[in-house]
């Protein structure tokens, strides 16, 4: 019975990380720009690109998800990001020595630049500088991007497999968990016995279980799907700062907002501390406010991400040596790393959690 | 550079869902689950404690039934001895009784030997008196007719009386 389940496991595993492999080829002879290809993935994009092939005619056709585009410019402008994209134009351009593209739509009056909207100038176009960067203003950009519809997407889902979990304590709650439960109790419990007692105490603990079990699930969540390198999943959004930025940020904030005298006496007046050196200590310790959640922040976006571009360059191997051949070595490879990637999914969120309890439980700790 | 630079679309985005995707979770999920752990957790341990005081009450149950066994066995041993004891009494208590009333007895008898041996001894003399006094008539109407032989005859008679 296990080993049936295994075996299973590791065929869809097998299956599903050789996916890019089959997604990233491309017609004959045409080289394969491998950094910008990852760059491509780590990065978030306006459409969702699901896959391109060949049709009779030798020409190329891009299967792509349309998403919408929502920017703030003078009043709340909504449209298709394929009205950027197909609609528009390609306008080819030599910035920094280097040839590249933007997508144009004069109608509009915006293009996309790698990624990021501009308003065109007078003329309809870009301006460049001599770094090679747009010098036309942004609009505010609240686009459903590839990322935003994962985050969507991914809350969705975990909404709906919590809400099968849930099932199980819906009679009397007596009976041992079933089902889905059976595998999400354990870690639930684990969070709370672990990570939330263990940290901010027994006292206090249950103020924060909502967000720790939630920030728990949801960076779980959503790493397990960046590894799914096809539609719905395979977006980078634990590995995107502005993601983990938002998430440390939650964790400041609550931290800051529990904090009790002891804990503000400590940044202020650090106890054994002779007063002479508070103009140094307090500075430094108002840094360490900030500092904290910055290092959370950096540390599940570097950690996801990187997993990330290894897997690609790994797959890439073959696309940069252009030979078959080298499938033997890079998937074996990748396969490894993206094992190990099931397991890092699981320990980044694990350290979010953990860290974020540790310096809850330093803010509500009472003086020894 | 743009990798490590915040999107403002992205963070407010994650921020706004993921406040929600907590207030959900924590309404419909969390604390079902939670309450339910915690219930099911406080029922075990409830169970256990059960278990552990019934057994110490076994035990204390035990170690009385013990003691009222040891207690029970003490009080009948006293009891037989107390009975062994009143039963000894009784036999000689009884036996007492019984040795004074044979005592009784056979001084009775002793003493109404003693008067029926008086009677008779008395009854004896009166006969003997009579015999005699018969044999002396007869004798003295046979022999004294001499004087002489009523002199010696008297003199027979006083040995013989003295003899008696």
């Amino acid at each position: 019975m296990l080993d049936k389940t295994l075996k299973a496991f590791v065929w869809m595993v097998v299956l599903l990380l050789s996916a890019p492999v089959f997604s990233g080829s491309s017609s004959d002879g045409e080289p394969v720009d491998v950094t910008e290809m990852i760059m491509h993935h780590i990065k978030d994009a306006h459409e969702w690109h699901v896959l391109t092939y060949t049709d009779d005619n030798d020409g190329k056709q891009h299967v792509s998800i349309h998403l919408p585009i929502i920017l703030l410019d003078d009043g709340l402008k909504v449209f298709s990001s394929e009205k950027l994209y197909h609609s528009g134009e390609v306008v080819e351009v030599t910035v920094h020595g280097k040839k590249d593209h933007y997508y144009a739509n004069k109608e509009l009056g915006y293009a996309v630049f790698h990624e990021t909207i501009y308003k065109l100038n007078q003329e309809g176009a870009l301006d460049f500088d001599e770094e090679g960067h747009a010098t036309n203003a942004k609009p505010y950009d609240f686009s459903i991007t590839k990322n935003v519809f994962a985050l969507f997407f991914s809350s969705i889902l975990l909404i709906v497999l919590m809400t099968a979990v849930v099932k199980s304590y819906k009679n009397d709650g007596m009976h041992p968990p079933r089902g889905l439960a059976r595998f999400v109790e354990p870690v639930v419990v684990f969070i709370r016995d672990d990570i939330a007692k263990a940290n901010i105490g027994e006292a206090k603990y249950r103020k924060y279980m909502p967000y720790l079990l939630s920030a728990f699930f949801f960076i779980w969540i959503n790493n397990l799907l960046g590894l799914i390198p096809i539609f719905p999943g395979g977006a980078n959004l634990t590995g995107n700062i502005s993601f983990t930025f938002a998430l440390a940020a939650c964790t400041m904030l609550i931290t800051v907002f529990s904090g009790n005298k002891h804990y503000w006496k400590h940044i202020f007046a650090t106890p054994g501390v002779p007063w002479l050196l508070l103009p140094i200590m307090i500075p430094v310790e108002l840094v360490g406010i900030f500092a904290k959640p910055f290092a959370l922040m950096v540390r599940l976006f570097a950690n996801i991400t990187a997993g990330h571009i290894i897997i690609l360059a790994l797959t890439g191997i073959i696309f940069t040596f252009g030979s078959a051949a080298w499938s033997g070595l890079s998937i074996p490879m990748s396969l490894f790393i993206g094992v190990l990637e099931l397991l890092v999914a699981f320990l980044q969120a694990f350290i979010f959690t953990m860290l974020s309890a540790l310096f809850i439980g330093e803010a509500v700790a009472e003086e020894h | 550079m743009d990798l490590i630079t915040p999107d403002l679309g992205l963070v407010f985005w994650t921020g706004l869902n993921f406040i929600i995707l907590m207030f959900i979770l924590t309404k419909f999920i969390w604390k079902p689950i939670m309450s339910a752990v915690n219930k099911r957790e406080d029922n075990i341990q409830e169970a256990l404690d059960m278990a552990k005081n019934t057994k110490a009450e076994m035990e204390k149950l035990q170690t009385q039934n013990a003691n009222l066994l040891k207690e029970a066995r003490i009080e009948r041993d006293e009891m037989i001895k107390e009975a062994k004891a009143t039963s000894d009494n009784m036999i000689n208590s009884a036996k007492g009784k019984a040795k004074e009333e044979a005592d009784k007895i056979v001084e009775n008898a002793r003493t109404s030997i003693e008067a029926e041996k008086n009677a008779a001894v008395s009854e004896l003399k009166n006969q003997v008196a009579t015999v005699a006094l018969e044999i002396a008539e007869k004798i003295l109407r046979e022999d004294l007719s001499s004087d002489e032989k009523q002199k010696q005859l008297a003199e027979t008679f006083a040995k013989d009386i003295n003899l008696n």
